[in-house]
């Protein structure tokens, strides 16, 4: 029967009931029929998991490429596309083709493209591209400068229910730079920004989000005074969320020493003291999730003078890797790590994936979480190697990603 | 490689210990006194080819190269490639891998883009000698600078040297301070704020915005080119603002210590960010001496970095 299957012997980790136990899963028809011990079905094939880890697969919210094998060898089983594709994704037909590029393996969520042409002018045709198959609204990779465009956008998408990604950084301070002010850009020559400019971005979308009621998510924060806000505002009651990537929890702007056009990200690689919070911040629930901002660039993107080099990183496939990291260092239990990178992204755009329940789609993980191995940018599952991690030796490795009871590797 | 200096490129000021740098200076002195001689040649670098690959244009450092290679018996050969033909970086590699290919003994390289330098440097078999990269480092300008300084006070250590002017976009401001303060000196940079770096002082200058207070008691004030694209709002509000509140007047130059050297890496804006009467005088400028020593340095890291190369004695 296709899409059957049962994983036995697993350590299950269940992100909403916060547990590890051993056990298994029965998969029937693509979904999930039976979760711990149950009788196991003559006509089914059977994985024994030799006590590896079993997780609901990896929803990575806001990659920028479909890049199917290096998201399988991630875990990831759906992915939520950015609208910043050529030609960018602002038509219902473009989001409808999009959204089909992935099945029957990793399926790819498109968000919408906020303004027409991305180009923050105008807004696009939200409710058809809704209708066609989108998930969300995003502005793109900037931010949009017209505060008026953005408060249409966040009130028009709001009424449609539709949830809004802002990347958030003044462009009026960014304008022309590369890296985020400080000693290490001054001392490579490199055009930078302060960091400061995301926190007055955020601080505007938080006034709109109050003003209009509408639901925000900010992609990627990395700066203390960004976080701050964010805290405070979820204090209050607003309904925003943001996420984070595990370059930013785990680099500094000294990854960028050398010219470094790998650590070359948007936003940019920051100071330590913005790390920390960045930790800090995942700790006390102000951070909703870990993304991977997927974005490989090949050598012809990459391999120039630093400031003429495409931003972005190669993350689908070393994103649950990295993160491990995180429980191993203690900010949190491997279940509170599997629900940020899976059950909250899907729970926020409302996509089914990041639960074991009964009944639930088999969107599932087996990994080792002790399995050592090093990252090498030239033997990568991706269409391209652009890691700043090259060459690091790291624990936890995917060893299966199985997509409605099919494994893709 | 000799441990005087162990170093196959020359692409910044950063990375050299202090010996290394007075190294250079002692080697450049053969060659101002060569350079003053009526034949003024020597053949050391006889059948090497040097490469002078500018993408950024240039006369002046180019043609320091140029004299440079040749009166040490190279042949050189000039790459200019003007700002509009070359600009994409692929066809930047491509172009090292080219001169590569070709068989250089020794490229000079300038380029607009911070880092270029080091990435051609990464990808070619011979030394390759940083001319300008970016807003980076301009390493022989600082060491044309310190030749200077040091032959005009007798020494660097404990002299107050203010640099002053757009020294957000200024590799000679960079290489200089780097240069200057691990020879001992105290370095100042003076600039309004719109053209001051983030966190200069981490790279030990101590940052000023008022021309005065960072003027006072200076030994040597060195005064930077301010680029016409500067002045058009965007950074400052108009040439003769800058020239109201940070140009080098006479008057201005009173603030200094009595015996002040001035400076500037040219080419110079007359009447901008220095005043001619202050540009040409007769001994407190030391703008063309800078020009001279430009010439026996550049001497000096072509034949100290080709030395391997060479299989000089004890280098190879």
């Amino acid at each position: 029967m296709s899409g059957s299957l049962a994983i036995l012997n697993a350590r299950i980790v269940d992100p909403l009931a916060g547990t590890v136990t051993t056990g298994g899963v029965l998969v029937r028809d693509r979904h999930i029929a039976a979760v711990g011990s149950f009788e196991v079905p003559a006509d089914v094939e059977t994985i024994d998991a030799r006590g590896m880890h079993l997780a609901p697969g990896l929803v990575d919210l806001g990659i920028f490429a479909i890049d199917m094998p290096a998201f399988a060898a991630g875990g990831i089983t759906r992915a939520v596309l950015m609208p910043d594709q050529s030609p960018p994704l602002d038509h219902a037909a473009l989001v409808q083709r999009a959204a089909a590029a992935g099945k029957p393996d990793v399926w790819i969520h498109p968000l919408a493209a906020a303004t027409k042409g991305l180009a923050g002018r105008e807004l696009a045709e939200i409710g058809l591209m809704q209708a066609g198959g989108a998930c969300g609204v995003a502005t793109g990779r900037e931010w949009i400068a017209d505060a008026g465009m953005m408060r249409r956008v966040l009130g028009y998408a709001g009424s449609l229910d539709l949830l809004v990604i802002s990347h958030a950084e003044d462009g009026g301070l960014t304008a022309g730079a590369v890296a985020t002010e400080g000693e290490y850009a001054t001392r490579m020559g490199l055009a930078a920004a302060p960091a400061v400019a995301e926190a007055m971005a955020v601080a505007r979308d938080l006034m709109l989000v109050e003003d209009t009621g509408a639901r925000l998510h900010f992609r990627q924060l990395s700066t203390a005074r960004a976080f701050s806000l964010v805290r405070e505002a979820k204090r209050r009651g607003l309904p925003v969320t943001c996420g984070v990537s595990p370059a930013h929890l785990l680099l500094s702007e000294i990854a960028v020493s050398g010219f470094r056009t790998f650590a070359r990200l948007s936003p940019p690689l920051r100071c330590e003291d913005d790390r920390r919070a960045a930790l800090a911040a995942l700790a006390d629930g102000t951070i909703d999730l870990i993304c991977s901002s997927h974005d490989p660039q090949g050598p012809e993107a990459k391999r120039l003078p630093f400031a003429d080099a495409e931003p972005g990183m190669s993350g689908a496939e070393t994103l649950l890797t990295l993160s491990l990291s995180l429980v191993r260092d203690g900010v949190m239990t491997l279940p509170r790590l599997i629900e940020l990178l899976s059950t909250a992204p899907a729970r926020l755009l409302g996509l089914p994936g990041g639960s074991l329940a009964v009944g639930a789609e088999a969107d599932l993980l087996l990994f080792d979480p002790e399995q050592p191995w090093r990252i090498d940018s030239d033997h990568m599952a991706s269409r391209a190697g652009n890691t700043p991690f090259d060459g690091l030796p790291v624990q936890g490795k995917v060893l299966r990603t199985i997509k409605g009871g099919v494994a893709l590797s | 490689m000799s441990s005087l200096f162990p170093h196959r490129h020359l692409t910044g000021i950063h990375g050299l210990q202090p010996h290394e740098i007075l190294f250079l200076l002692d080697e450049a002195e053969q060659w101002i006194a060569l350079n003053r001689t009526t034949s003024k040649h020597d053949d050391r670098l006889s059948g090497l080819t040097l490469i002078n690959a500018f993408f950024e244009n240039s006369t002046r450092t180019l043609l320091s190269f140029e004299i440079a290679g040749k009166r040490l018996g190279a042949d050189v050969v000039n790459m200019a490639v003007g700002q509009s033909s070359v600009k994409k970086g692929e066809t930047l590699i491509d172009t090292a891998v080219t001169l590569n290919a070709m068989r250089a003994d020794m490229i000079v390289i300038r380029h607009q883009s911070s880092g270029a330098v080091q990435l051609i440097a990464d990808k070619v078999d011979c030394p390759v000698l940083n001319a300008g990269d970016g807003r980076h480092e301009h390493p022989t300008q600082a060491l044309l600078d310190a030749l200077t300084i040091r032959r005009r006070k007798g020494g660097i250590a404990g002299l107050t040297v203010a640099i002053c002017g757009d020294i957000l976009h200024s590799r000679v401001a960079r290489s200089n301070i780097l240069a200057l303060t691990a020879l001992g000196a105290e370095v100042r940079v003076v600039a309004p704020p719109t053209l001051m770096p983030a966190a200069i002082e981490r790279l030990g200058a101590l940052p000023f915005s008022n021309f005065d207070a960072g003027l006072d008691g200076a030994d040597v004030v060195m005064m930077l080119r301010l680029q016409n694209e500067r002045m058009d709002g965007a950074y400052l509000p108009s040439p003769r603002e800058f020239h109201a509140l940070y140009g080098l007047t006479p008057e201005r130059l009173e603030r200094a210590a009595p015996d002040a050297l001035v400076m500037h890496p040219g080419p110079m804006n007359r009447g901008v960010e220095i005043t001619s009467n202050v540009a040409d005088h007769p001994t407190r400028s030391a703008i063309t001496e800078q020009v001279e020593m430009g010439v026996a340095v550049r001497m000096a890291c072509l034949d100290v970095l080709t030395r391997k190369r060479r299989g000089v004695e004890g280098w190879a």
